[in-house]
């Protein structure tokens, strides 16, 4: 079979009239923004291993060799592992939801944010595109490490893991904008880095991934009620935990929520807090990236 | 119809002045070249042009759009081709065309057509499949063009388009360009720094210290300088040099072993010349003026000359507002 098909004849151009600017326009262009961040990470599997390495450590090496330490105050029956698997899932995500970010400070490097702050659409449109594929792609990741659950003994209960899902995808989300906040101002990529591993480090450490929130010394009590990541691990935690046959002891134990000055924060304030968080910090990348020269 | 029109432009970083007040129009389907040393002020000028920047004072329109009141419509309607490569080089040449149709707004109906036509003009249809890291400069360069196209604007931005790249490579740069011209309605603006660059332009502006010195076509510019470069070798070159000076009352002096002079229309002073010089003549050339002799006799000095002491002033701008 013979496959003929006339190309176009170059004398005559393809007249191409490009519309006013609208918001489905504007809609467009979130959309491309937020594929090219998943056709890059597509590209980049060594990438998505990496970023496993950690967790995976933290979760089983880490943990397995201090459950025989930490099985003398875990109620019976509950292993440590599980203990510290959403605090671990949540890091699965901090790293790469930064990372997604840094791309930024990358693009500038490489002159591609340029095509990008010159073409006929709204800032915001670029950064929330940015953002929302930063978190979509950490949130793969994160589901990369959800298939592990069992092994934490965690059940895949598909409740639970929807849940966790959601959660990541809040998480990723706030995180990513945090890092495009960062990347606007930060032009040198080691600088980015840098700063950003400084930060996150004391974010997983004080978040209570590893520790439970109550019968803290009150230096410890207010840094980790500082920590936004504190918001997000906890009711990570109690998804987990109200999806396993435990005692209401052993459940007050070890996942008793967050405390202000002994007054229980809701769940869902909890989770609005990070979202209202994400999304001052995108309103400030937004902001950033209008400045022109 | 002027399609880009400049009002007593001027840009200042803190107390550097990077465009002095300067006056210009383009003519729409011109070639038109912004020509002149690294930091006299064409790229400052193009990123105001560009809405990358905004005037410190004056007025810009392109496309009969103002740059700063109606940014997003001036850049509906301009292509922008930069200095250094703004590809995703994880890209595949076609993935970089598409998301540049997304960001433009190109009608999903005409896309297909358009990015086939605008590969095939840079001859890089073949190439599309593959990343833009396997690319070479020229290939990156020339991809730069298409994609500054596919959304098809009025005027066409080139700063310093054939920068970086060999010279084989930058002849077939100006070959895609000038084919553009016959199949595009386009204007096309470009900065360069390179002399025999600029002699493919409609017309030329010469800028030096952020003020346009000079601006007319490229042969007006070489008229206006006057005068042909002659040089001869003599059997007795001192002797020549001599009598050049007592007998015709000109400057004379030898350059790369030749007898090297300046005199209006050559051509007919040759003939003169060899009847009334006293000594033996063995070969003879006549030059036209370059567009170095035009910059020279602009600014009183080389382009390159120009180059050395304007980077200081650039070193000045960059370690108070750092690279952007």
């Amino acid at each position: 079979m013979t496959l003929t098909t006339e190309p176009p004849t170059l004398t005559d151009a393809i007249r191409v009239a490009v519309p006013e600017r609208s918001l489905r326009h504007d809609m467009r262009a979130v959309s491309i923004v937020w594929r090219r961040e998943l056709i890059r990470f597509k590209s980049d599997r060594l990438r998505a291993i990496t970023s496993l390495v950690q967790p995976v450590l933290f979760l089983f090496v880490l943990g397995t060799g201090l459950s025989r330490l930490a099985s003398r105050g875990m109620p019976p029956g509950v292993d440590f592992r599980t203990f510290i698997y959403p605090g671990v899932l949540a890091m699965s995500v901090l790293f790469t939801s930064i990372f997604s970010a840094a791309s930024i400070v990358w693009d500038r490097e490489f002159g591609f944010l340029r095509e990008m702050l010159v073409a006929p659409v709204r800032r915001w449109a670029i950064v929330v595109g940015k953002c929302l594929g930063g978190a979509t792609v950490a949130t793969f990741q994160g589901i990369i490490f959800l298939a592990l659950a069992g092994v934490a003994h965690v059940p895949y209960n598909p409740v639970l893991l929807l849940t966790l899902v959601g959660e990541l995808l809040l998480l990723s989300f706030t995180l990513t904008a945090f890092g495009v906040m960062m990347a606007a101002r930060i032009k040198q990529i080691q600088a980015f880095m840098a700063l950003t591993q400084m930060f996150v480090m004391p974010l997983f450490f004080l978040s209570g991934a590893l520790y439970p929130l109550n019968g803290l010394p009150a230096w410890l009590t207010v840094l980790t009620r500082i920590d936004p990541l504190t918001y997000i691990v906890d009711p990570m935690r109690h998804a987990v935990f109200s999806h396993l046959p435990v005692s209401p002891v052993a459940l007050n134990a070890l996942s008793p929520g967050i405390t202000w000055n002994g007054w229980l924060v809701p769940l869902g304030l909890s989770l609005a807090m990070v979202a209202v968080m994400g999304i001052a910090m995108l309103g400030i990348a937004i902001a950033e990236f209008r400045k022109t020269e | 119809m002027a399609v880009v029109e400049v009002n007593k432009l001027t840009k200042r970083y803190g107390e550097v002045e990077a465009v002095r007040g300067i006056d210009f129009e383009v003519e729409a389907g011109e070639t038109f070249g912004f020509l002149g040393p690294n930091g006299a002020g064409k790229s400052t000028t193009i990123k105001i042009l560009c809405t990358l920047a905004d005037p410190t004072s004056g007025s810009a329109r392109v496309a009969g759009h103002d740059v700063v009141r109606e940014r997003d419509t001036v850049r509906r309607n301009i292509g922008l081709v930069f200095q250094d490569t703004t590809l995703d080089s994880y890209l595949t040449g076609e993935q970089n065309l598409r998301f540049h149709a997304d960001l433009y707004g190109v009608p999903k109906s005409a896309y297909p057509g358009r990015m086939r036509q605008v590969l095939e003009m840079v001859g890089l249809w073949d190439r599309r499949e593959s990343e833009v890291a396997t690319y070479s400069g020229g290939m990156k360069r020339r991809l730069e063009i298409a994609r500054g196209l596919l959304h098809a604007p009025r005027v066409l931005f080139l700063d310093e388009p054939t920068v970086g790249l060999d010279p084989q490579t930058r002849s077939s740069i100006w070959e895609y360009i000038n084919d553009l011209k016959q199949r595009e309605d386009i204007t096309i603006f470009l900065t360069t720094h390179y002399m025999d660059e600029a002699e493919n332009c409609d017309r030329i502006a010469i800028i030096d210290h952020g003020t346009i010195v000079a601006i007319d076509t490229p042969e007006a510019l070489k008229a206006s300088v006057g005068k042909d470069r002659v040089q001869i070798s003599t059997a007795d070159d001192e002797a020549a040099i001599k009598s050049l000076r007592d007998h015709f009352d000109l400057d004379a002096a030898t350059h790369e072993g030749l007898v090297t002079f300046s005199v209006a229309s050559g051509e007919h002073f040759v003939p003169r010349l060899f009847a009334e010089l006293p000594v033996a003549i063995r070969s003879v050339s006549v030059a036209r003026p370059t567009l170095d002799d035009v910059f020279m006799s602009y600014t009183g000095k080389t382009i390159r000359d120009a180059e050395a002491t304007i980077g200081d002033r650039n070193r000045l701008i960059a370690t108070r507002f750092g690279r952007r």
